[in-house]
């Protein structure tokens, strides 16, 4: 059977279906597409087959096996497991098996959940699209000449095409939400701390965070209660119990205040994409929100500071790819610097070369004033403004992406075009604020299309319920997308 | 395209970051790293003496626990993952010259 998690977890605790059953089917239908569309980078069948069975033993024996029994979940793999490939889709990590688990990994088999497999990503999350995978590109489940989106295209794709449920992703720029929005399924960028970091393979660390990828917004706020909430071995996890949401869920937005994001849904908004979220805008005023258009002057230089800031802490990140303790090692080398130089040179794709180039260069000497440092207090801009903004408004509405999902192809060749991709997205991360992207009908070509609502740190009830009712005015305003 | 970037730098960049380059690699990304900077220069352009850097989105600092032994990683299973390890430690190739 299939169903969202909190149904196939429901059927599994109450005896209706077993864990194993709800797993081979999953099992079959990767088995029968993902040849095609390519989320997954390894498929853990045999390890998922032995938690399943774990599970039922468990309900057998009158246990509770925990919120997620049974349900089948998808990791991008950048995510650490122990004992098993662990790449960011690199050919430097190739190979290379974790001696630990994320905590998030630890956490998800402690609620029952069953990991299916590792899903495909732009190497080292560093794209918009899932193309600059070494392993090749996902396709989208919706249209398999177009992307879905990145860098966690491979979980979003996933979830699209129902080989699992749940995933997980990681959002540095909008790696999460993006490929929802593309693959018309419901993305979490919590905030900053909210869920732990360890065993997620670093790319910025001060803008990367862990989170869900659903079918429905109820499941994602599910996921997140189970991944989120303190962890000691990550020293930026915030001091704060798991979140609860799916309490608060249903109370609706009578007497909500909304903030329409006039620098994001003007210039650079695709047509199709800013009349959804002018229709979600009036879904929500018609749900008994108050809406009005608010200004976040400074999220217009988001992108170029993002594109200063999260290079120059990838720089620093993607160091240890040395060739000295694990994955790749050039062969021949002479001494250790030509061993460094020929290793990754060998291992890293283009885009993590021109990345790590960006951030060196606005690292260095006599040019760190000018780029790393402007960049910073633009953070700083941008952050005074949102509090501006929050004092005038609970959550803010904006599209997700500026387009629904483009041809493959279409962008390899021009970078700045491909960074585009991320406008909307960028400001929360560099806030360190919570996003929600939620599937809201389609635009062009029948394509989904997805809208952001953004909160402030910790407000992520307040976002969920703001999310709920944008789903369900959805549910009314067109028939689901059909996936071909 | 900018001018501030030439050739001759984006090859130094290179060295710094212990990148191997080809020269067409470095054509390539001499012409995309100008195009991403031209773009930046929105942000070089502002005025921003007033204004502090955030580094972080949170203002914890220095956050320590208890001095007290835990469990670590398994020496061997780390080990087991190294392009080359002996007598349990990482095995590097020659990392001074005979002259220096």
């Amino acid at each position: 059977m299939t169903g969202t998690a909190l149904e196939l977890a429901a059927s599994i605790r109450e005896g209706r279906a077993t864990a194993r059953q709800v797993l081979e089917e999953h099992l079959a239908l990767i088995a029968t597409r993902d040849g095609e569309l390519h989320a997954f980078n390894e498929v853990m069948a045999e390890t998922a087959r032995a938690a399943a069975d774990r599970v039922d033993a468990a309900v057998g024996q009158g246990q509770d096996p925990g919120p997620l029994a049974g349900v089948p979940v998808a990791l991008k793999d950048n995510l650490c497991t122990r004992g098993v490939p662990t790449t960011c889709s690199s050919k430097i990590l190739a190979g290379w098996r974790p001696p630990y688990d994320a905590t998030v990994v630890t956490r998800l088999a402690a609620a029952g959940a069953l990991v299916v497999g590792k899903t495909n990503l732009d190497e080292f999350a560093m794209g918009s699209s899932t193309e600059n995978s070494a392993f090749g590109p996902t396709r989208n489940p919706h249209d398999p000449s177009r992307v879905p989106g990145g860098s966690s295209g491979g979980s979003a794709a996933a979830v699209a095409a129902g080989f699992a449920p749940l995933a997980l992703g990681s959002d540095t720029g909008g790696s999460i939400r993006q490929p929802a929005a593309l693959c018309g399924v419901v993305g979490v960028k919590p905030t900053y701390g909210a869920v732990s970091r360890y065993g997620l393979i670093a790319f910025a660390s001060s803008l990367d965070q862990i989170g869900p990828i659903a079918t429905s917004v109820d499941d994602a706020a599910l996921l997140l209660e189970v991944i989120g909430g303190h962890d000691p071995l990550d020293s930026t996890s915030l001091d704060q119990p798991p979140p609860d949401l799916r309490t608060q869920l249903d109370r609706g937005v009578v007497g909500l205040k909304v903030g329409l994001v006039t620098e994001l849904t003007g210039e650079g908004i695709a047509p199709d994409v800013a009349e959804r979220t002018r229709q979600a805008a009036a879904a929500l005023e018609a749900a008994g929100a108050t809406v009005r258009e608010v200004s976040v002057p400074s999220v217009t230089y988001g992108l170029s500071a993002y594109y200063l800031i999260a290079p120059a802490e990838a720089s620093s990140n993607l160091a240890r790819y040395d060739g000295v303790r694990y994955g790749l090692r050039a062969p021949g080398a002479e001494d250790i610097t030509e061993m460094y130089g020929a290793t990754r040179a060998a291992g890293f794709g283009p885009e993590v070369k021109r990345r790590i180039m960006l951030g060196t260069y606005a690292l260095s000497a006599g040019y760190y004033d000018a780029y790393y440092g402007k960049a910073q207090k633009v953070r700083t801009l941008i952050v005074r403004d949102f509090a501006a903004a929050y004092d005038q408004v609970d959550v803010l509405l904006s599209p997700t992406a500026p387009t629904v999902a483009f041809e493959l192809g279409a962008k390899t060749a021009d970078p700045m075009s491909m960074y585009m991709n991320d406008v909307c997205t960028i400001p929360s991360n560099l806030a360190g604020h919570p996003a929600i992207s939620v599937p809201f009908g389609t635009g062009s070509g029948g394509l989904p299309v997805g809208v952001q609502i953004m909160a402030p740190a910790l407000a992520e009830a307040t976002m969920f319920r703001a999310a709920a009712v944008v789903e369900a005015a959805a549910r009314d305003l067109a028939p689901a997308v059909e996936v071909a | 395209m900018s001018e501030r970037l030439s050739p001759e730098v984006v090859a130094h960049v290179a060295q710094l970051a212990r990148l191997r380059l080809t020269d067409d690699e470095l054509a390539l990304f001499t012409g995309q790293l100008a195009a991403v900077l031209d773009h930046a220069a929105d942000v070089e352009a502002l005025e921003l003496d007033d204004v502090p850097p955030t580094a972080h989105p949170l203002s914890i600092v220095n956050v320590l626990r208890a001095d007290e032994p835990q469990p670590c990683l398994d020496r061997d299973e780390v080990l087991a993952m190294a392009p080359a390890a002996e007598d349990g430690r990482f095995q590097v190739p020659r990392i001074m010259s005979e002259d220096s």
